[in-house]
């Protein structure tokens, strides 16, 4: 909790994001390299889906991170309703690009990988449903962020969204689950198959990690870029204000 | 007169005057009934197996055509501002609009429905159903609308905006409301599991929607 | 080369998308910090500062 007061202050805030922003490079394009080094030349085929399981390898670190993003989302409109922290609603709106960027990715893949599997590029299943909700939820968002000018005025309204949508993700993820009891043909639909082969779980793991830490990269330096973009916006207006009282 | 009583007499009062909201809803969601056959084709074993989803799917549609009106008249001219001083919680203030808003347009659209049913070959007998759980699931259309039309406030493209925020949110009621009618045209399903299901979704939606709508309110007024 | 099955295009094709949009994502997010880093530079050499790094030097220049 600390640690979270320490870094309310934007300034030193931007100077710790200037220190980790190249070390995280580096570590990240690290992992990202081995992990697709094992992904490619290390894991075996799957004795159900053969080769198609590698798919699963960013398909699954994709939809972590699309739920991780929400989640990072929803903590930080706490932030900005109720502890009025001062980088909170900065860290909500630059979160939602990249929540959203992962969230189709994972609408993507699992559609690419389910055409093999299952012959169809798209199938109303529960987690595929959900996916697209989340996404819906984000583009609202993003949306919401865009339409209202004022910061304070749209970092508010977008945590109330934002809080509004998490309450109602389970409740979403509940009525889908069930509607798909109903409809569900005989044959159950599972993405990696009953259970995953154990050598693949290490290039999985590599990868959400490195996904992980890519998210948190981006997310880093979008917000730098966020923090700097109200600065030159407050610097503009003194500009104009000198301009206009000459000087 | 109770306070609270005589804003939702306001609120049914200017919404009836104003006719033409609820009657553009309700023309809205004849139309879009009407105009779906024509694309699908005049199958009519097709078209009442998909009758529940068509009835729901515009009836959420036609409810959000309105849904601004709940908050944005008052907000541009000023009787918003004029409401916070009064004696009722802006919880309390959104919550009787958004009760007046299911009163004049959720539980029309809901009795039309059966009628337009017949467009699309849905069975006369299971119209008490059908009406009941739209009786049932409007509630959380108008209330959780409320939200979408509180955050939309001053805002160009509000109404777009709004109907992007809020579908989203309306999935349960879908889910829900489509398979308590399926279950009941088509058996041997019983409808009570989901028309309890989407009830206590509205009634969640009745106690919760009004606290964030006062909060993007207040947000707005600031 | 790698021998990726019958179903190899759905492969290549899930790696190419994802790497597409990861690459405009980073991208777009990198030319936007460059963007601001390089305004306020900009601001920061025409004499405009920010109230907290002006209150340091002479006082009773005008805010």
């Amino acid at each position: 909790m600390a640690t979270v007061t320490s870094l309310a202050n934007p300034t030193r805030f931007l100077s710790i994001v200037d220190a980790v922003v190249p070390f995280l490079a580096g570590l990240t394009v690290l992992l990202l390299g081995i992990g697709l080094y094992l992904s490619f030349f290390v894991a075996p085929p799957d004795y159900q889906q053969g080769e198609t399981v590698k798919i699963m390898f960013i398909h699954v670190p994709s939809a972590w991170l699309a739920m991780f993003g929400y989640m990072l989302i929803a903590v930080a409109s706490l932030g900005t309703l109720i502890w009025r922290h001062p980088l909170a609603d900065v860290a909500a709106k630059t979160a939602a690009p990249i929540g959203a960027t992962f969230t189709f990715i994972a609408l993507v893949t699992g559609s690419l990988w389910g055409k093999p599997m299952w012959g169809t590029y798209w199938v109303w299943d529960a987690r595929l449903t959900s996916m697209l909700v989340l996404f819906l939820l984000y583009l609202g968002l993003i949306a919401l962020w865009q339409a209202i000018e004022e910061p304070g005025r749209a970092g508010r309204a977008a945590a109330i969204l934002a809080l509004v949508g998490a309450i109602n993700i389970p409740i979403i993820k509940f009525s889908v689950d069930w509607w798909n009891t109903l409809h569900q043909p005989a044959s159950v639909f599972r993405m990696g198959g009953s259970t995953i082969d154990p050598a693949l779980l290490t290039p999985l793991f590599v990868m959400m990690g490195a996904f992980t830490l890519l998210f948190v990269l981006l997310h880093l330096i979008s917000m730098r870029a966020e923090i700097l973009r109200r600065r030159v916006h407050a610097l503009q207006q003194i500009e104009v204000q000198r301009a206009g009282s000459g000087r | 007169m109770r306070p609270w009583l005589a804003l939702l007499t306001r609120e049914i009062g200017l919404a009836w005057r104003e006719g033409g909201a609820i009657g553009t809803a309700l023309g809205f969601y004849l139309v879009v009934v009407a105009i779906t056959p024509l694309g699908l084709g005049p199958d009519l074993n097709l078209l009442s197996r998909i009758a529940p989803g068509v009835l729901w799917v515009a009836l959420l549609l036609a409810s959000l055509l309105s849904a601004d009106r709940i908050v944005h008249n008052d907000y541009e001219d000023g009787t918003l501002d004029v409401l916070t001083t009064g004696p009722l919680p802006l919880a309390g203030i959104v919550a009787i609009k958004s009760l007046s808003h299911w009163i004049t347009t959720g539980i029309p659209l809901a009795l039309l429905a059966p009628i337009l049913g017949l467009l699309l070959n849905f069975p006369i007998a299971s119209s008490p159903l059908l009406v009941l759980a739209m009786l049932a699931g409007t509630p959380a259309v108008s209330f959780i609308a409320a939200i979408g039309a509180s955050l939309t406030l001053g805002l160009r493209r509000s109404g777009v905006l709004l109907a992007l925020l809020v579908l989203p949110l309306y999935v349960p009621v879908l889910i829900f409301g489509v398979s308590t009618v399926s279950a009941a045209v088509t058996g041997p399903a019983s409808p009570w599991p989901p028309l309890l299901m989407l009830s206590a979704f509205s009634l969640a939606s009745i106690v919760l929607a009004p606290l964030a709508a006062a909060a993007a309110i207040r947000n707005a007024l600031r | 080369m790698l021998n990726l099955g019958p179903h190899a295009i759905f492969i290549w094709a899930a790696y190419a998308l994802t790497f597409v949009a990861i690459a405009i994502l980073t991208v777009s997010i990198l030319i936007d910090d460059r963007q601001q880093r390089e305004t306020l530079a900009e601001l920061e050499r025409k004499g405009i500062k920010r109230r907290s790094a002006r209150a340091k030097p002479a006082s009773g220049k005008k805010k």
